[in-house]
């Protein structure tokens, strides 16, 4: 929380955009989150995502529960359109919504409470819907607004701000959302934008359900020691399977890579990943694989980031409810009520 | 890179870009912040000690300051710092009372300076309070220099130079006005304890060309002219007038002109527009009165018929660059051009002239007839001897004047307290943190984001009418309340302690400017491509911290920070915390000398 506002000055060399905009122009207003909340880095990913990108901010709607996290959609994007709705109730507005109008980009941002408790339910329909979207967990295992309470993201065993032991098993929200039918998981951490950026970017351009889990450490009630989402013992226990560029359909591929060092992923659009392997053996595109290596890592402590699993072909809600191209929100009344010609001729179709 | 060493005192100093640019490194922000605050009289002190004229420099600074100034880079035009020193001269309370006091008891050292310009003044304003027996020579009959025979009233009245002049005589300065000095040696010859040289650069170049000597009668060498204008023995001018020369002195000449009864002034400059010598605003000044500058046209002789001037004749020329890239003025094969008029003003260049220094008593010259003064000591060959301002290397301004007064009083009160005069004091430096609490801070870290305020002008008809009349009125309290406000309080300082920092990125993220950047270390040259944003300025330097957690180094680029403080505000452990910096360069005194 600030008391100014943010100046309106800006680098006199900041780079633009295709749309002439700067980073800057994709800021919202300014955050009220603590100070060094990995709440607001993430923030400043999706900032630095959507510019380089160069989506047109209103063609987004950015969706968000109840929580800290929840909150952060007022803090980027600030011209895109935006849904605070109740607390784990994002993904069937989430639905609702790309049912209505598929033409946006989907921007969902939640909490580990939002999502993995209060949530759980309705956070597993949307995925195993394949609503075509990005459903970003800012995941410090904590209730941040209501004063740091174990989330259902929280390690057992791990340690509260107060010396409280968590007893509860930990809901791993990657591999609900692997085991769910996501098309594209990931995992990331507010403290490494070199990693965040070009996932976010990349779920972004995915088509279906892309899922996040960007550990993200609540400085006020969860960052001592015997936590497992503070920023030291995520640095410790990072283990990266791969680092990713991402590239923009439109370009050609302008690095030459190492044969073999890298696999390119290309994604329906023609946006490629490049992803340049830390981990010799994982393979991206093998879900059952990447579950048993996460659960192994996690039994050794380890906390597994990177592109987990993508699959650049995969089906999304519309294709399987066979809707029309066009948005629904935009169909009128001759294309919604046919006339009863057109009724007799379904009935007739169902005799 | 290595770490920064921010104890060395120029490391924040050069943060603080219109300090650093000051030749007497007035510490501007906060003299700035004072004025904000209606403490006039504080922020004219402040002036005070460290340029000694500010309501005369707060009309006719050369501004150095302004064009380093980061606002400049920052959005389109600099802060208004030298117009805000007047608004401290001209609302202050009555200071005399805060000033020093004569001496009562001298310390028995007999200094003389010769010329009562602003860098003797500044001698003997710095050296008076130790109990130095100064007396101050000049041919004219009152002190100030060309302070007050050159530059004209209606850019600095005489009233502001005889209070400032005032404050420093009355310190107990002895000073002998209408005596001309026409002998070093007979001088040196009196057993001074020390001699200091303002005698400035009195001399204007002439022009020989062609009817120079036939037209003489209407053919007045611009200094000689003004100054004449400002004794009252000039009152009057033909009507139709040209201008030869393109620096300020041509500027003060033509709109001078303008108010002896010339109606049409021309100002004719050989090179181009945008190279003449002359101060943007003076220009801007000048036209602001409708005076037309005519550019590219070389002076190639004088017309006149029965002895009396009839015009002048130019050649057309245009630049061109020469096989080694240099630029020079060829004909343009135009024909020549004849401009009629009454009377012309000659003002290309100043001289610095000394027929009264004798060539054989230890005083060493330079092949251009200049003497060898040593740059930080300002003494000559002869060690009693010191010179500064315009006399030492060649026409400057006011503020250089004083700054040079400076050093070579630090010099004097050195060797007449039997010290080394080369080692040079240390500036002091005062480190305060800002921080009051969470978000509060005990400056204003709020950006204003306006732009340049204009210093309101008398009505142009009123001023051409009397040459005495000030056209700069200057800004009322509103107006230098809202200038001040967009000044970036550069003098406090983002300073980075890397054992608190737990690199969660909050300063990165929030940084409007993105100044801040956490990444491995490397050479500067390929640091610098690799920061936030573009990093192009290598005159700003990068503040570079190691010893973080993950190995790698804070880098912040010093370019374009607005010193806003959000680093500090959105920091959760304190790593950056807002400090200011006072930084006062250390006078003559017994801060100057050494303590052994
Ligand atoms: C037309 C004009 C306009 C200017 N406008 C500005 C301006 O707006 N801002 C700015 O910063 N600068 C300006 N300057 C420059 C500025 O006036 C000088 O740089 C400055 O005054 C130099 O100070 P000084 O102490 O070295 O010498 P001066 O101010 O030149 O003082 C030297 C004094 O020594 C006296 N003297 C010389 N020889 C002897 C001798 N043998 N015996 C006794 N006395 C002697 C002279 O009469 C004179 O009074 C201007 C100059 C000119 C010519
Ligand atoms: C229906 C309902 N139940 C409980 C709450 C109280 N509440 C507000 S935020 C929150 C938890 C938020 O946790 P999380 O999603 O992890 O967000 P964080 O603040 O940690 O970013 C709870 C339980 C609520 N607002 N609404
Ligand atoms: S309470 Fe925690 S999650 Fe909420 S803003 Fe503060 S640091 Fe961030
Ligand atoms: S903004 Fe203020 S402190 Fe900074 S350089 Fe300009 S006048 Fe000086
Ligand atoms: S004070 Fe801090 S936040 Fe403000 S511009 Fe400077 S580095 Fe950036
Ligand atoms: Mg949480």
């Amino acid at each position: 929380m600030t008391y100014i506002v943010k100046p309106r000055f800006h680098h006199p060399a900041l780079p633009k955009n295709a749309l002439g905009y700067t980073h800057r122009d994709y800021e919202g207003s300014v955050s009220t989150l603590c100070a060094g909340c990995g709440h607001d880095s993430i923030s400043a990913a999706i900032i630095q995502a959507c510019f380089e990108l160069n989506i047109e901010p209103h063609r987004v709607a950015k969706l968000s529960g109840i929580g800290c996290s929840s909150k952060t959609p007022t803090y980027f994007l600030g011209q895109s359109h935006g849904f605070n709705s109740v607390h784990g109730r994002m993904p069937s507005v989430m639905t609702g919504a790309n049912l209505a109008n598929r033409e946006l980009i989907y921007l969902g941002v939640s909490g580990d409470g939002d999502t993995a408790s209060i949530g759980l339910g309705q956070f597993a329909h949307l995925i195993r819907r394949g609503v075509n979207m990005t459903y970003i967990v800012e995941n410090n295992g904590v209730y941040g607004l209501t004063k740091g309470q174990f989330s259902a993201t929280a390690d057992r065993g791990s340690k509260s701000k107060r010396g409280a032991i968590n007893a509860d098993s930990s809901i791993d929200l990657v591999a609900m959302a692997l085991q769910l039918g996501a098309t594209f998981v990931g995992r990331s951490f507010s403290g490494d934008k070199k990693q965040l950026v070009p996932l976010i970017m990349a779920a972004i351009e995915h088509k279906g359900a892309a899922f996040l889990d960007v550990i993200s450490p609540c400085v006020a009630f969860n960052n001592h020691p015997g936590s497992t989402k503070s920023f030291d013992h995520v640095r410790e226990h990072n283990e990266a399977v791969n680092r990713l560029d991402f590239i923009s359909g439109r370009s050609p591929i302008a690095v030459d890579y190492e044969p073999g060092a890298v696999e390119i992923v290309e994604q329906h659009d023609g946006s490629k990943i490049a992803l340049r392997k830390l981990d010799g053996d994982y393979d991206v595109h093998d879900r059952r694989g990447a579950t048993n290596f996460l659960l192994e890592r996690a039994a050794a402590g380890e906390i597994v980031t990177g592109l987990l699993y993508v699959e650049p072909d995969g089906e999304e809600l519309h294709d399987n409810l066979k809707t029309v191209k066009k948005p629904l929100n935009t169909l009128g009344e001759r294309e919604l009520c046919p006339g009863s010609g057109a009724l007799d001729k379904f009935n007739a179709s169902l005799r | 890179m290595k770490p920064t060493d921010i104890r060395d005192p120029n490391y924040f100093h050069k943060v603080v870009d219109c300090q650093w640019a000051c030749p007497a490194h007035t510490p501007v922000p906060e003299y700035i912040r004072l004025i904000a605050a209606g403490r006039y009289s504080d922020a004219y002190l402040i002036n005070w000690k460290s340029n000694v004229f500010p309501g005369i420099l707060g009309r006719t600074c050369d501004r150095p300051c302004e064009p380093a100034c980061r606002r400049g880079r920052v959005e389109k035009e600099p802060v208004a710092i030298c117009r805000l020193k007047r608004v401290a001269a001209d609302y202050k309370d009555d200071i005399t009372a805060r000033l020093p006091k004569p001496v009562e008891k001298k310390n028995g050292k007999r200094i003389v300076c010769v010329g009562g310009g602003p860098a003797s003044l500044a001698v003997a304003r710095d050296l008076a309070p130790l109990g130095y027996d100064i007396t101050v020579l000049d041919q004219d009959p009152q002190a100030g220099g060309m302070m007050r025979t050159q530059i004209p009233k209606f850019r600095l009245p005489d009233s502001v130079i005889d209070e400032e002049c005032g404050y420093i005589l009355d310190l107990g300065v002895a000073f002998a006005g209408g005596k001309r000095v026409d002998s070093l040696k007979a001088l040196l010859a009196e057993n001074w304890d020390a001699i200091f040289v303002g005698c400035g650069a009195p001399r204007g170049r002439d022009l020989d060309i062609p009817g120079r000597k036939e037209a003489a009668k209407n053919i007045h060498i611009g200094i000689d002219w003004l100054s004449s204008v400002s004794f009252g023995h000039t009152t009057k001018i033909g009507k139709r007038v040209i201008v030869l020369g393109g620096g300020n002195t041509a500027m003060d000449c033509c709109r001078s002109s303008l108010r002896l009864g010339g109606e049409d002034v021309q100002v004719v400059v050989r090179s181009g527009f945008e190279e003449m010598k002359a101060s943007p605003w003076e220009k801007e000044d000048a036209m602001h009165e409708g005076i037309p500058i005519h550019n590219y046209l070389v002076p190639k002789e004088f017309t006149h018929e029965n002895g009396k001037l009839t015009g002048v004749v130019f050649e057309h020329v245009k630049a061109e660059k020469d096989a080694k890239g240099r630029r020079k003025l060829v004909p343009s094969g135009e024909p020549d051009r004849h401009f009629p008029c009454d009377d012309v003003l000659v003002a290309v260049g100043q001289e610095n002239s000394f027929p009264w220094i004798e060539r054989d008593i230890g005083i060493d010259f330079d092949e251009w007839g200049m003497p060898k003064v040593d740059e930080r000591t300002f003494r000559s060959t002869h060690p009693k001897v010191f010179f500064g301002g315009d006399a030492a290397f060649g026409p400057k301004n006011i503020i250089w004047a004083v700054a040079h007064g400076h050093e070579a009083a630090v010099s004097i009160d050195k060797l007449l307290n039997g010290e080394d005069i080369g080692h040079r004091p240390l500036p002091a430096v005062e480190v305060v943190s800002q921080k009051m609490g969470i978000h509060e801070w005990s400056y204003d870290n709020d950006i204003a984001g306006d732009k340049r305020y204009r210093v309101p002008l008398r009505d142009k008809v009123v001023a051409l009418k009397d040459i005495r009349a000030e056209v700069e009125l200057g800004y009322d309290d509103a107006l230098a309340f809202k200038e001040a406000q967009r000044c970036l309080n550069c003098d406090v300082q983002t300073v980075f302690e890397s054992k608190l920092c737990i690199e969660c990125d909050a300063c990165v993220d929030i940084c409007p400017m993105d100044c801040i950047t956490f990444t491995p270390n490397g050479e500067e040259a390929e640091l610098r491509t690799r920061l936030t944003a573009p990093a192009h300025n290598l005159a700003q330097d990068l503040y570079v911290v190691n010893e973080l957690k993950t190995g790698r180094v804070m880098v912040k680029d010093e370019d374009v920070c607005l010193h806003c403080g959000l680093c500090a505000e959105r920091c959760p452990t304190g790593a950056w915390d807002m400090q200011k910096t006072l930084i006062e360069m250390t006078q003559a005194g017994t801060a100057c000398r050494s303590r052994a």
